[in-house]
């Protein structure tokens, strides 16, 4: 990774803190990645990754310090106006699949962000198990048709970062397995992505940098490169 | 025809000629309900209001601005009231409701129930309380039709055909539409439809000025049949909410065929026990809280 991507950072957030109602959960992030790289954020459950994701999303209750996409300042944008500004595509934690809409409602359901989002027939050849399902309600779906929908949908809409939280939870190795797939092409085609993810061994050959993260503050940067060398740090971040 | 199957036809039909106001207002009541989670107390003002404002366009509207045989008709009235209650339901919306969705539903149910005992007060004070008619039917839709087994009101025969379709495109437009889809996943998950960059508020305003609209628009229809006072809807409210808690809240279709069957059902008691006819419904209603909590088409949780 050269260093000027880095002098010139796509998404740059700067001392985030964020509240839900009086629960202060952000004590400070401070992380950076450039056009077409991708940072994890690792950490324990309820260390404040799935939040950090939110408060650049605006659901959280308040939020405060400098979350920056190319250069523009989102701190203050009302929460409808994120998503087209910054052309970002959310995957939230539980999926968000709506079981009142079929999966084609569900896929054209969030509005284009940019004109080169992935056509529908694109999105059929990158997860083919979605073609034959189309018509089903989102409620009848597996955990992985339901996980691969998220992805699918955000796609579409020509976002170009994208905050995928916790793709993997809870799925068969060979779905997840499907999945580094996809993201590895994502990444191979610029798009620029931010994994949440409990699951090291899916995350370590897919980032170029990862951001420890415990009680609401980044705790430690390790470099793609500096993985190895760092394993006994990781595994004490990481184990429960 | 058998004497008795001609009476149970006609009085379907005049059940049917009720069932259509049942189902539009459930059908707004049923709109709100499942984008705001808000029972709208004021549904039958609205409906009141909407048939004023017909009555008023016709009668004295022209006067205030200085045509005197200004009168402006039912066909224009079908258009205007609803879209002039659909906006006053907007102003509700976003100056007093917002207000209270992070507060417990009844505060939405209070409030709208103040809303509806002002414009009551109101109208009260400058109409005649016991009722005016509405001299504006079209000459297009008097007289009758023969349907076989009874002459039948031209003008009810239309309000039925007509209410029918916009029951229909309201359902269609919720059920199988983009904008219908962004309804839905709001009403499931409106954190997350706002994160997409759907601007959440401003389709919880129109909704709600859409359901208040379809209020209007049953009261302009309901003017030239009953006469237009300011306790119609007060009258009629208490029927649709039976309605609501029979069909159960929150299916559009079960809002609609609900309150067709419930009126057909109502006339067709009269052939049987004429005094049961305005209890029937809370009878029924009754059986359903005992045996289906959730309503006929509502979902269980």
């Amino acid at each position: 990774m050269s260093t000027t991507t880095l002098t010139k950072p796509m998404l740059k957030i700067e001392n985030l803190h964020a509240w839900y109602g009086e629960s202060h959960v952000l004590h400070g992030i401070n992380l950076e990645l450039a056009e077409g790289q991708l940072i994890t954020l690792l950490g324990r459950n309820g260390a404040g990754r799935s939040t950090t994701l939110r408060s650049i999303m605006g659901m959280v209750d308040r939020r405060t310090g400098s979350i920056a996409i190319n250069g523009e300042e989102f701190i203050t944008k009302p929460a409808h106006r994120i998503t087209p500004d910054g052309r970002i595509g959310f995957c939230p934690e539980e999926r968000g699949i709506f079981a009142s809409l079929t999966v084609e409602e569900n896929l054209m359901l969030p509005p284009a962000v940019g004109a080169d989002g992935m056509s529908i027939e694109e999105l059929f050849e990158m997860f083919p198990n979605l073609a034959n399902v189309r018509k089903r309600m989102g409620t009848r779906l597996s955990g992985g048709e339901q996980q691969m929908l998220a992805i699918a949908r955000i796609l579409r809409t020509g976002a170009r970062l994208l905050l995928l939280d916790e793709i993997t939870e809870g799925l068969a190795p060979v779905i997840v397995k499907t999945l580094g797939r996809v993201i590895r092409d994502l990444k191979s085609r610029g798009y620029t992505i931010v994994l949440v993810e409990q699951n090291f061994r899916f995350a370590a050959p897919l980032a170029d940098r990862h951001y420890v993260i415990e009680h609401g503050e980044v705790i430690d940067t390790i470099e793609s490169a500096d993985v190895e060398s760092s394993m006994d740090r990781l595994n004490h971040y990481l184990s429960v | 025809m058998d004497p008795m199957i001609r009476l149970i036809l006609a009085q379907g039909m005049l059940g049917l000629n009720n069932g259509v106001f049942y189902a539009m207002l459930s059908l707004g009541l049923a709109v709100i309900f499942g984008l705001l989670n808000v029972v709208n107390f004021a549904h039958g003002a609205l409906y009141m209001l909407g048939a004023f404002l017909a009555l008023i366009l016709y009668s004295y509207a022209g006067a205030w601005v200085g045509l005197d045989a200004l009168h402006i008709g039912f066909w224009p009235a079908l258009i205007l009231a609803p879209l002039l209650v659909a906006c006053f339901g907007m102003l509700i919306e976003r100056f007093m409701l917002r207000r209270l969705y992070k507060l417990d539903p009844i505060y939405s149910l209070l409030l709208t129930f103040g809303v509806t005992l002002v414009l009551q007060g109101l109208f009260i004070n400058f109409f005649n309380a016991s009722g005016t008619p509405y001299p504006g039917m079209p000459e297009s839709l008097r007289g009758v039709v023969n349907l076989g087994f009874m002459m039948f009101p031209k003008y009810r025969l239309f309000v039925i055909i007509f209410s029918i379709i916009v029951c229909f495109a309201v359902w269609y437009m919720i059920e199988r539409t983009r904008i219908g889809s962004r309804l839905r996943a709001g009403t499931e998950n409106p954190e997350l439809v706002k994160a997409f960059g759907i601007n959440v508020p401003l389709m919880v305003m129109l909704t709600f000025g859409f359901g208040t609209g379809l209020a209007g628009l049953a009261g302009v229809l309901a003017a030239p049949i009953y006469s237009v006072s300011p306790l119609m809807g007060a009258n009629l409210i208490i029927v649709i909410f039976a309605v609501v808690v029979i069909g159960g809240m929150g299916s559009i279709a079960g809002a609609v065929l609900t309150g067709f069957a419930l009126g057909l059902v109502e006339g067709i008691t009269k052939v049987f026990y004429a005094p049961a006819a305005n209890t029937v419904i809370f009878l029924l209603m009754v059986i359903v809280l005992l045996v289906r909590p959730n309503g006929l088409f509502g979902r269980q949780s």
